[in-house]
């Protein structure tokens, strides 16, 4: 029984704990992405390097505070700078909006120029951060660092197998839920929620019936940076911050968005959680987990890892190709391109 | 609109290699004009997937990668004690590897379909999977650990390295071929992701099969198609030479080998724009100008445009594949690390874009301008920023900090030189001309 326990405490510690942590960070960066297909009708190459500067500006903000001794006690200080990098992406977007797309808009460009629009300032963005924080590591996390430590829930449980929850993964799991509530009742209930979606599913008739193309393209933006900057601190608090790993997110979040169903909320939740589970179960070892269940004349004498953690972004592709070809429109259905 | 000032614009791009050549060195004007090359090759590359025919392609990076994995596996010496080492077993695991697959297709063809069909091919692949590897694990870190300081690979094999270009071409085409049988059914959006993340799989191979390629170890030394400087320097003629043009000896076969490499790049350049430029005024240039211009009518016209969109990018990433083994032969490295899609797949869709997508001149053109800015922009950068915070002491944490982030500044410049001309010239420096018969 002893036995069983451990394994499951084991599986839960490696790998339902982080893939749910994963699975939420993925899924806030790929609603974003989806919501802007939805809206706008282009594939967002620079939503990563969104993240990116969202978070670059939080963490300047989190050490202004840290050194005017500001923090939150146990939570991380950077939940208080928060909404200063939002606001900064956000304005980055707008101007974006205002100064590339817009233009693009009123040619009314093909898809694919504002595609290329987006490579265009997936430079600019990478570039300005390198610039202003540098291409280095930074930590940023501070606070308490456990919610439950693995030597705590040894000494509650008598369990040889420990279980360790960070406050990251904790507050991950946390912010994804309050702001995917707070995104649907916005869609479902708000007017203004109502109209974008009116606006992705007919454009036409959703400019007969009076609502502003340039309101609604705004407050895609606003909510779309708004997503990516949370998306990105939750990711670097839990991971640390790095710019390059904010452009190698760009392959899965773009997997979630499309194994859910490209420009819909729903199905960005669920392909966020899709991929991170497919990364973390498959790149797991199996070793000990089977050690506990198996007799020991079975014990098994490799790693038993199916595919080395070199090779997580194959599992978002090969997710993404089996999608492609037996559901092209997504688990839910999104929009066909 | 006038005709695009073709010869004006590559005079311009020569007298600005003739600046850097007086204001910089001789040198330097070679390094970077042989680089400009090799980005105008790919440039060409991605004109015929993207300009010709409308393919979103943001793989090139791993294509580009193949090839110069190529030079690697033709040129390098074979490393015979990891042959002994690990080759069979390596051998018997990539037989074991090609017969679950000729399995699984066979079973395909052979059962009914169903639900037994589906069980029947999904066990074939996952136990030939098992099987091969554990011939698989035990044969690779065998080869690894033979003298992993200096090889710790197969190694290659051995023949002159001119050969690895074309090994890189056919290896990228094949690749390519594989790659677009699976995605070139899908629409724009979705193949730009696709193939975003092959690229990664492929570098991510090239990164972490060590018994192939050295992975981050690099492979160093690999030999070279030009003779080597320090021969040339006992040379007659490059000494007579050297006394001629009032230059060091050594200066002077440095500048020799330059120029051999670039008589190399610029033979290739001219062959295959000679043959895009033959395709694209051919019926099949039409008929690829159709495809991408309205694929419905084209279709309803008779034409295969999986099969022709699956033609072009196989062509296209060939092209790639051998700007990659140019690269990697120029540099005498091969460097898995150094590939990073920045610089290996975007770069190279400012270059046509700017240059002017459809118009092969104009993929050449924004090769070699996008390059030349891409290099350039490192030394103007910190020239401007030092300029403008001369202000403040040498010393202090602002200028300090700028001055180590000017190298970011050409990231920003690439992105703004896109965005304008999207914006204000939206068709290239050198728009594609379409001849039309009277």
């Amino acid at each position: 029984m002893d036995d069983l326990l451990n394994a499951l405490v084991l599986l839960a510690n490696f790998v339902l704990i982080p893939a749910a942590t994963y699975g939420s960070q993925l899924a806030l960066g790929a609603l974003g992405v989806t919501l802007v297909y939805a809206i706008l009708r282009f594939s967002n190459f620079a939503h990563g390097e969104t993240m990116a500067f969202g978070t670059m500006v939080t963490i300047l903000v989190t050490w202004w505070l840290q050194s005017h001794g500001i923090g939150l006690g146990p939570l991380p200080t950077a939940l208080l700078a928060l909404p200063a990098g939002i606001a900064a992406t956000v304005v980055l977007a707008l101007l974006s909006d205002r100064w590339v797309y817009r233009y693009h808009r009123s040619c009314r460009a093909r898809p694919v120029i504002f595609l290329i629009a987006s490579l265009g300032l997936m430079f600019v963005y990478n570039g300005i951060v390198r610039i202003v924080i540098g291409p280095a590591d930074q930590r940023f996390a501070d606070g308490e660092r456990f919610i439950v430590s693995v030597s705590d829930f040894r000494a509650f449980t008598g369990l040889s197998e420990g279980l360790a929850l960070r406050t990251t993964q904790g507050l991950s799991l946390v912010v994804a839920v309050v702001i995917v509530a707070a995104l649907f009742w916005f869609l479902e209930r708000t007017r203004t929620g109502k109209s974008m979606r009116a606006y992705s599913d007919n454009e036409d008739l959703a400019l007969l019936s009076g609502i502003r193309p340039d309101r609604v393209v705004l407050i895609a933006w606003a909510i779309a940076a708004t997503l990516a900057t949370v998306a990105g601190v939750l990711y670097g608090l839990d991971k640390g911050f790095s710019p390059i790993t904010y452009f190698h997110l760009l392959l899965p979040t773009f997997a979630a968005a499309i194994v859910g169903g490209l420009g819909s909320p729903l199905g960005a939740i669920a392909g966020g959680f899709v991929v991170a589970f497919s990364e973390v179960l498959l790149t797991y070892a199996y070793k000990r987990f089977l050690t506990y269940l198996l007799p020991e004349s079975l014990a098994p004498d490799g790693l038993l890892q199916l595919l080395s953690t070199n090779y997580k972004f194959a599992v978002s592709f090969v997710i993404l190709v089996l999608v492609l070809l037996l559901r092209p429109t997504g688990i839910f259905k999104g929009k066909m391109l | 609109m006038t005709r695009a000032p073709t010869p004006i614009a590559f005079a311009l791009m020569a007298l600005a290699f003739l600046i850097v050549g007086f204001a910089q060195s001789w040198s330097l004007a070679l390094t970077i004009f042989n680089y400009c090359l090799i980005a105008a090759i790919m440039a060409l590359g991605l004109n015929i997937q993207w300009g010709y025919a409308g393919l979103f392609n943001v793989g090139l990076m791993g294509f580009a990668a193949l090839g110069g994995l190529a030079v690697v596996l033709v040129a390098m010496p074979p490393v015979t004690d990891a042959w002994q080492a690990g080759g069979g077993d390596l051998l018997v695991a990539v037989v074991l590897g090609l017969a679950t697959i000729a399995g699984a297709i066979l079973a395909r063809h052979l059962l009914p379909p169903g639900r037994t069909r589906k069980i029947a091919v999904g066990v074939i692949i996952i136990g030939g999977f098992f099987l091969a590897r554990a011939w698989y694990l035990p044969a690779t870190q065998a080869i690894a650990s033979v003298n992993p300081a200096h090889t710790g690979y197969l190694g290659g094999l051995g023949l002159p390295v001119l050969l690895g270009w074309i090994v890189g071409a056919l290896l990228a085409a094949g690749a390519a071929w594989l790659i677009g049988r699976i995605t070139l059914g899908l629409r724009s959006d979705y193949l730009a992701i696709a193939t975003l993340g092959i690229a990664e799989i492929l570098l991510a191979i090239i990164k972490y099969e060590d018994w192939l390629t050295r992975g981050v170890k690099n492979v160093n030394g690999l030999p070279r198609p030009v003779p080597f400087e320090v021969e040339l320097q006992q040379a007659a003629w490059v000494q007579e030479w050297s006394l001629r043009l009032g230059a060091s000896a050594q200066d002077m076969a440095v500048l020799t080998v330059k120029l051999c490499y670039a008589g190399l790049a610029l033979a290739v350049l001219m062959i295959l724009l000679w043959f895009a430029q033959t395709a694209l005024n051919s019926p099949w240039g039409r008929m690829m100008r159709a495809i991408r211009d309205n694929e419905t009518a084209a279709g309803a016209m008779g034409k295969n445009v999986t099969g022709r969109h699956l033609q072009v990018f196989v062509l296209g990433s060939a092209i790639v594949g051998l700007a990659g083994a140019m690269l990697v032969t120029m540099d005498g490295q091969f460097t898995p690390g150094s590939y990073v899609p920045l610089r290996f797949t975007f770069l190279i869709w400012v270059m046509v874009i700017v240059g002017g997508s459809g118009n092969n001149y104009g993929a050449i053109l924004g090769g070699v301008l996008i390059w030349f800015l891409w290099v350039e922009a490192e030394p103007v950068g910190a020239w401007l920023i030092a300029a403008a915070t001369s202000g403040l002491a040498p010393d202090h944490a602002l200028r300090v900090h700028l001055i180590e982030g000017a190298a970011h500044m050409r990231v920003v410049v690439m992105g703004l030189v896109l965005l304008l001309t999207l914006r204000f010239r939206p068709r290239g420096l050198l728009p594609e001309r379409i001849a039309r018969s009277a």
